[in-house]
């Protein structure tokens, strides 16, 4: 017995076929998706109107939305920089969770003081925390040869249980009424609406700077041709004397750090105060918005803002359609499972070995 | 003392069995060449399954059966992803685990909280009459037998079979292996499934003889902390059965010193199994073992040339 088809390279992927990977691989999923909500008893109509519609016409939603893909924008610009170089960072929710307790434990020393110098202080405590939590498995996987996989994903649980201890323990509010939270943070600690009854701040901008930046480093400087030169052809990197252990730390110190400052930016500008479940799974989400952005930064904001998008949708279809969160959950493993797919039939194509044996020889 | 070394031991063992049978299968994947990512996935939607079905048909055995067939058909799709269409192993194996995560709350919606009796426990006659060592090593739920079945099932296959030969050679290196003829992609195929199995069955343990309920997000990281254990057991069956009642030993001790309020924070020894993976990990590279063990090919997509 012959498998059904074989896989064969493309010599030339169109530039068409490149786009329309992604939102094949959208409306496969969004399919699926519809054919689950209709399982639970809904209708998909009415899912999809709530998913993916309000939450772009509805002003306060769309605020929402930007809001959302604020850290998802940040902490997917950071992994592009390890998944581009096939090092496997999946700890990001770790080292967003870290830089977030790093700022918020800096706003939380200067309680009701006031400074300029408050917030930027709290983004680079936040970087630095990020940065040096995801150096704990570059610098094991460099040194010791240990997959990077597995010590960055257990340290998510470690920093989990991190942020449980101290907002239970010594960082708790003490006039809280002993709810596991810090104090409300000062109004100098707080990143504030740019405009006047809007809801947006900062972080977006520097947001899109990252992502910026990160393009222009993969366009047009060395180091970005290093990182994918290590990623797709990794002997060949060795071989034009690119350092793979240099690569790997700068990689994760560059995601760790972006990660961080992701946290930092959600205390500051979302929650104001150090909670458990501030995270809300954001760092894995952001690997989700990586590879749904082509491994691209600009890729990375467009996808952020589509998953953004479906997460304020969830959380509306939670309250009008009573459908859980873990719906959201489910479509997002189930989107990523398609992009993949899509990635593998643009690269290959897909030949029946039926056809080739009625060839003649 | 003589009462509770027996009880603390089985529990022990109860605590161990998940990790071993999840790990047991993710070992077989993984001399077939292929990391799933997707154990934790798998696990916690065989836990949910398990337990829907154990509780709508009041049936254990027909749960952890249930359980699993999740992880079976979990694997079929992992399986279609990355040999059929030879998709990147580690961003489809987190997709797995992210979907099922979403899943397994989706079918244990209406079941959080609710209880479930024990399963009968199984006694082997006369050896469980051995005090201290009999109540706790020869007294267990069927699971932990069938546990130490498959060690040994798997042990002979891999190391004593032809098919074992074939299954670590399409791991070891698989152009040689496809060019001497050998039906890589099959292989592989049929090693997923296995995994996926067992990992459900993991899943289902957890939920019907661990605690004996469900709750979200149950699994704890316990498929992540079996892919460590086959990296801890670097290819050899026993250093895995050994690393598995390792942890096992280590989640009981910290279980115990929470509950007997020893002064440390909770949250500290909840960390300890993590911790505790990062060190064994660092103890067997410093042991000199860096990087040995892992099959050849392992995690490198395969496309055959013709």
């Amino acid at each position: 017995m012959t498998p059904l088809f074989v896989l064969t390279p493309r010599p030339f992927v169109s530039p068409l076929r490149r786009v329309l990977t992604p939102v094949c691989a959208l409306a496969a999923a969004l399919a699926i998706g519809g054919v689950i909500v209709a399982l639970l008893g809904r209708s998909p109509a009415a899912a999809f109107r709530v998913f993916l519609v309000e939450p772009l016409t509805d002003p306060w939603a769309a605020q929402e939305v930007l809001l959302k893909a604020t850290p998802l924008v940040l902490i997917a610009t950071g992994l592009l920089f390890c998944f581009r170089a096939s090092r496997w960072n999946i700890g990001a929710e770790g080292q967003f969770l870290v830089g977030g307790l790093c700022g918020g434990g800096i706003a939380i020393l200067t309680h009701g003081m006031t400074g300029a110098w408050i917030l930027p202080a709290m983004m680079l405590a936040g970087a630095c925390g990020g940065l040096a939590y995801a150096a704990l498995p570059a610098l094991l996987r460099v040194r010791f040869g240990i997959s990077e996989i597995l010590t960055s994903l257990m340290l998510v649980y470690v920093a989990d249980l991190l942020l449980d201890y101290l907002v239970r323990g010594p960082w708790r509010d003490p006039k809280g009424f002993n709810f596991p939270q810090s104090v409300a943070f000062s109004d100098a600690a707080l990143l504030h609406p740019l405009l006047e009854g809007g809801r947006l701040h900062a972080g977006m901008i520097l947001a899109l700077a990252a992502a910026l930046a990160a393009a222009l480093v993969f366009r047009r400087t060395l180091f970005g041709f290093a990182i994918a030169a290590s990623g797709e052809a990794p002997r060949a990197a060795n071989f034009a004397g690119f350092n793979e252990g240099r690569i790997t730390i700068l990689v994760f110190l560059i995601s760790g750090a972006l990660a961080g400052l992701a946290g930092v930016i959600e205390v500051a500008g979302q929650v104001g105060q150090l909670r458990p479940g501030f995270g809300q799974g954001l760092g894995f989400t952001a690997i989700i918005v990586a590879f749904l952005g082509r491994l691209s930064p600009l890729g990375a904001v467009l996808a952020a803002l589509v998953i953004a998008v479906l997460l304020i949708g969830a959380e509306s279809a939670q309250v009008s359609l009573k459908l859980p969160l873990d719906l959201a959950r489910f479509f997002m493993g189930l989107l990523l499972i398609c992009i993949l797919l899509g990635e593998s039939l643009e690269r290959y194509r897909i030949r029946f070995r039926r056809a080739e044996k009625e060839r003649p020889a | 003392m003589t009462e509770t070394l027996p009880l603390i031991l089985a529990t022990i063992l109860t605590a161990a069995t998940p990790l071993m049978i999840a790990a047991l299968g993710e070992h077989v994947v993984e001399r077939a060449g292929v990391i799933n990512l997707g154990v934790e996935g798998m696990m916690i939607v065989g836990a949910a399954s398990g337990f829907a079905v154990a509780v709508l048909a009041d049936s254990s055995p027909l749960g952890l059966l249930a359980g699993l067939l999740a992880g079976l058909g979990l694997a079929v799709a992992f399986g279609l992803a990355v040999v059929v269409f030879a998709t990147n192993q580690v961003a489809t194996g987190l997709a797995l685990t992210i979907l099922g995560l979403g899943l397994a709350g989706l079918v244990g919606q209406g079941f959080v909280g609710q209880p479930r009796a024990a399963m009968a426990p199984l006694a082997i006659p006369l050896l469980a009459e051995i005090p201290v060592v009999g109540p706790a090593l020869f007294t267990g739920d069927p699971v932990f037998f069938l546990s130490l079945g498959l060690v040994a099932l798997v042990a002979f296959v891999l190391s004593r079979t032809r098919l074992g030969l074939l299954l670590r050679a399409a791991g070891e290196n698989q152009d040689s292996a496809h060019a001497l003829g050998l039906p890589v992609m099959r292989l592989r195929f049929a090693a997923i499934l296995f995994g996926g199995a067992m990992a459900g069955l993991a899943g289902a343990y957890l939920s019907l003889i661990y605690t004996r309920f469900w709750s979200p997000g149950m699994s704890a990281g316990r498929g992540w902390i079996a892919l460590a254990l086959v990296v801890f057991a670097g290819g050899k069956v026993w250093r895995l059965v050994f690393g598995a009642y390792l942890f096992g030993g280590i989640t009981v001790a910290q279980l115990h010193a929470q509950a007997g309020a020893i002064g440390l924070p909770s949250q500290l020894l909840s960390a300890l199994p993590y911790v505790m993976t990062i060190a064994a990990l660092l103890a067997l590279s410093l042991g000199g073992r860096k990087g040995q063990g892992a099959a050849g090919s392992l995690g490198q997509p395969f496309v055959p040339e013709r």
